[in-house]
């Protein structure tokens, strides 16, 4: 009854092709907005916001990054990771050398440094497909890895090889670094993830977009009717290492505080393909319902057997983790390869009918 | 109803327009050789396609057709021969790099994305025009968005002469096959381009099917003058909307000339009665 | 220019001033690139049968070893461990292709991949679970220890599991040309439908197929797990194993092996040698720099078929 279109017409392209055609869906957009600037920072405490809420936003930057190149551009990536580490590594040696720069414009060049990395290791993937890609992305992450941690001139040659990102601020308030509140770094972190969303949703709604999806639908028939394989790959590494690299700045900036390869591993690689998995391939929505969900899973997992009685000893749950995940794996891809987002919109398609039966 | 007996009022009003607007020959194949391996798919073919032309490529099952046309756009590259296409000689080209000079085609089993909805398809055919760089298609307003609108309306031209409105925003996969190769016309017709080949554009219809797919061809090749190269087994169509027909068989050259010409000649109704040669 | 010299000419200074050594650092590359071949094996198997990239090989190779050895470590001896690991691979075969592959079974490979992405931390949550996470001790009765031969030091333990791959893969090779049902599983290798056309039965041949890998899984498990320790990081080494598939062509038999060996060997040399001159750690990525390079310039791998795309 809510939910309806009727009456809703549109008169020009540019109103049909807009993100939110329809009106209850732009309202409700606007609102989950005030309730994320607004409310959330009012209610929201330091634990809640410190332990889900920034590696959530974080986290989704790099699921998106991943979308855009394996569920929309279908280059399948394992080295989500060690672009991660390239951001995170760029943004420090770009504070701590230049320490007058704004860190958006540092977070920014990060990603710009971490995009011509990614296009550096995509160059195979222009003869090459499927898991063949995934061992060439597989190389980038255990060689980046390898490098941050060997060669000293990346940790600024610090002795104790603990190395934290320096304090910086934005507007007078600090964002980074110990003095810095978690409300600031929550609402800096939410300003650059929702640009960054409204970014991404644009391309992929652009003829860039197109060019990715036909690549990945039917390589082929792309190729003969214009599309280049080269550029469109290419871009397609680029812009998705860009948003992965920007994740990895924001991970070990405002997240963990500090720069450290070990926080970018395989694991790391293979959560966020499970993100998207879930979330659902090809789809900007997706990859928040993805990290969202990948985030939250341990924290019930944790405290599920408390809440019924049971007493799980830890090290139990975390096996129990991998196995849930395996299973929700393999679950999503039979029954819905398009995951939450596509539960998401059936679930509208059905609201649309309701009260009525069809 | 034959399709026969519908085409023959329009066949009489196009064969004059026909007649008078062929022009010179726009594409030239010479000697074309192409194999796979131990596989000899074409000997030493040649023949012309002028502009504003219907030009027919017929022939049994495995004679080669499908890799003539995947020859002329680029996608198999010959062992001998070339292809002189608007002046400029090439033995062989990538095939974005066809697309761009002007050459767009169809697909025998349809190669639609069915990711994406029938416009967005369309759309597709239009990538090589589109311009505006990454970084403005991320800010959408602006060129980008102005870009997109220009590209809207003229596939939506496409979409109301081939009438497929209702169904433009559905994902493509779950079109009825009939629908998927209009949608696949209008994809490679979005190109604008000036050769069309198209491979088999009426398998597996039926009647009505059919003749409005005629009708849609006919229709290109009049308002555009696009010249249309088609591989097709319905010698019912082929005879009739065709000025000219080349006739393949084990990747020779049997025949080449008017559809009655070719109807006459004794080899090629001896490929398809199957006699021994 | 240090840096060059220390990069370009000094290992081959190293090598032959002291060509025993290199000798033996070879010899042991060698050796442990055959137990690399014995996990791609098991990978070239299905992929050659049903197309399926199982990425879950690994977790299947720790899945038998952690099984052999918890049953060893319940008393029962060797044999009768053998035999219900091999039962419990059989199971786990039969399993996976009922509730994995039946279901995907048009999917586009991409969705195959990460299904048995899926499938292996699945594995390896269930046999974490089952067995508990401390590293098991292997002891399969051979010697660790290092023996001379003609003045050059081989490790025991690398001989023996040479031999044991080799039988192996004679013993696989025995199996694919002679008996009627290896002729059935390369039919199925070569096109599905004909195979179905003939009457042979997919199912059956593909449950078969994941058996045999599974098999082929235990024999690398335990070899690895009695060198290193049943521990987690042996689904790892499954990822090594990739770049051997491509280094060798993903359907090659023969191609696992020389990739295997290549690789082994490679990586051996890259890290001894190459250490003084860029730090240690190299194992860790050479593997997979070297597929990077092989992709660029021939990435069907040194025995794999070209793939001829038609429309």
């Amino acid at each position: 009854m809510l939910y309806r279109e009727a009456g809703q017409f549109k008169t020009t392209y540019s109103a049909d092709q807009q993100i939110f055609p329809i009106l209850q869906d732009r309202i409700g957009f606007f609102i989950t907005l005030a309730v994320a600037f607004v409310v959330i920072p009012l209610f929201a405490g330091n634990y809640v916001t410190q332990t889900i809420l920034i590696p959530f936003l974080v986290l989704s930057i790099a699921a998106i990054g991943l979308n855009l190149l394996t569920g929309y551009a279908g280059q399948l990536s394992l080295g989500t990771g060690g672009f991660m580490a390239t951001g995170a590594f760029a943004a420090y040696k770009l504070a701590t050398s230049f320490p007058d720069l704004n860190i958006v414009f540092v977070f920014l060049a990060a990603g710009v440094i971490t995009a011509f990395v990614g296009i550096l290791f995509g160059i195979p993937s222009l003869r090459i497909k499927g898991f063949y890609l995934a061992v060439a992305t597989l190389a980038a992450q255990f060689f980046l890895l390898w490098l941050f941690n060997k060669v000293p001139w990346f940790t600024n040659y610090s002795a104790s090889g603990v190395i934290s990102a320096p304090p910086m601020s934005i507007f007078g308030y600090y964002v980074t670094g110990t003095a810095a509140s978690y409300t600031a770094k929550y609402l800096f972190l939410l300003t650059l993830v929702t640009l960054l969303a409204l970014a991404a949703k644009n391309m992929v709604r652009g003829h860039i977009g197109r060019a990715w999806m036909a690549v990945r639908d039917m390589d082929i028939a792309a190729e003969i009717i214009g599309i280049r394989p080269l550029h469109t790959k290419l871009a397609a590494f680029a812009i998705s290492s860009f948003y992965c690299g920007i994740a990895g700045a924001a991970w070990a900036f405002i997240y963990t505080g500090s720069v450290e390869p070990l926080a970018f591993s395989i694991d790391v690689s293979f959560k966020v393909l499970f993100m998207i998995i879930i979330g659902g391939l090809g789809s900007i929505l997706g990859s928040f319902l993805g990290a969202g969900f990948i985030i939250l899973l341990p924290i019930m997992l944790t405290n599920a057997p408390q809440l019924l009685g049971l007493n799980v000893p830890v090290d139990m749950i975390s096996h129990f983790e991998f196995m849930i995940f395996g299973v929700l794996i393999i679950f999503f891809l039979i029954v819905e390869p398009h995951g939450l987002a596509r539960l998401w919109q059936i679930g509208k398609e059905k609201l649309r009918l309701w009260p009525f039966p069809y | 109803m034959s399709v026969v007996a519908d085409l023959t009022d329009i066949n009489q009003a196009s064969a004059a327009a026909h007649a008078r607007r062929i022009g010179d020959v726009v594409l030239s194949v010479q000697n074309i050789s192409l194999s796979f391996g131990g596989v000899r798919a074409l000997t030493n073919i040649s023949f012309d396609v002028r502009e504003h032309e219907v030009l027919a490529i017929i022939g049994p099952n495995g004679a080669g057709k499908s890799s003539m046309l995947n020859v002329i756009n680029g996608f198999y590259h010959p062992q001998e021969g070339k292809i002189i296409h608007k002046g400029v000689e090439r033995k062989s080209m990538r095939p974005h790099e066809a697309a761009r000079r002007g050459i767009a085609r169809t697909f025998q089993n349809i190669a639609l994305f069915k990711g994406m909805s029938a416009l967005d398809n369309i759309m597709t055919g239009r990538n090589t025009m589109m311009k505006s760089n990454i970084l403005a298609q991320a800010l959408y307003f602006g060129p980008a968005r102005r870009e997109e609108m220009e590209h809207r309306k003229f596939c939506e031209h496409i979409i109301d002469f081939l009438e497929i409105e209702a169904v433009r925003k559905t994902p493509v996969g779950r079109l009825p096959y009939g629908m998927q190769k209009r949608v696949e016309l209008g994809r490679a017709l979005a190109a604008q381009p000036d050769i069309l080949l198209l491979d088999e554009p009426m398998a597996g219809m039926n009647v009505e099917e059919k003749e409005d797919m005629c009708r849609f061809i006919l229709d290109v090749n009049n308002e555009f003058g696009t010249t249309m190269v088609l591989i097709e087994h319905d010698m019912g169509v082929v005879m009739d909307i065709s000025d000219r027909v080349v006739v393949l068989d084990y990747g020779r050259k049997l025949a080449d000339g008017t559809p009655d010409a070719v109807r006459a000649n004794q080899e090629v109704i001896d490929a398809y009665l199957g006699v021994s040669h | 220019m240090d840096f060059l010299y220390n990069l370009l000419i000094e290992p081959l200074v190293q090598i032959f001033t002291y060509p025993i050594f290199a000798l033996e650092v070879l010899i042991g590359g060698l050796l442990s690139g055959v137990m690399y071949s014995l996990v791609a094996l098991g990978f070239v198997l299905i992929f050659k049968a049903s197309g399926v990239f199982n990425f879950a090989q690994g977790a299947m190779v720790l899945f038998a070893a952690l099984f052999f050895a918890g049953f060893m470590d319940m008393g029962i001896p060797w044999y009768g461990a053998l035999v219900l690991t091999i039962a419990v691979m059989a199971l786990l075969a039969m399993t996976i292709e009922r509730a994995v592959l039946r279901p995907l079974v048009n999917q586009p490979h991409i969705i195959l991949f990460m299904a048995t992405i899926g499938i292996t931390y699945f594995l390896d949550g269930l046999g974490q679970t089952i067995w508990g996470s401390q590293v098991r001790v292997l002891d399969l009765g051979i010697p660790q220890s290092p023996m001379e031969f003609g003045g050059v030091q081989i490790n025991q333990f690398d001989v023996v599991a040479a031999v044991v791959a080799g039988t192996l893969v004679a013993v696989l090779a025995v199996f694919f040309q002679k008996t009627r049902i290896g002729r059935a599983l390369r039919a199925v290798a070569d096109d599905h439908q004909a195979a179905l056309s003939v009457g042979i039965p997919l199912k059956t041949i593909w449950a078969i197929v994941w058996t045999v890998a599974g098999l082929v899984g235990l024999v690398a498990g335990i070899m690895w797990g009695a060198k290193l320790g049943v521990q987690f990081s042996l689904a790892m080494v499954a990822l090594k194993a990739l770049p051997v598939l491509i280094l060798g062509g993903f359907t090659s038999i023969p191609g696992a092996i020389v990739g295997g060996l290549i690789i082994g060997a490679g990586e051996k040399l890259a890290e001894v040698f190459w250490s003084p001159a860029i730090g240690g750690g190299i194992e860790d990525w050479f593997a997979y720099m070297l597929a990077l390079a092989f992709l660029l310039f021939r990435p069907q791998g040194l025995f794999g078929e070209k793939i001829i795309e038609r429309v």
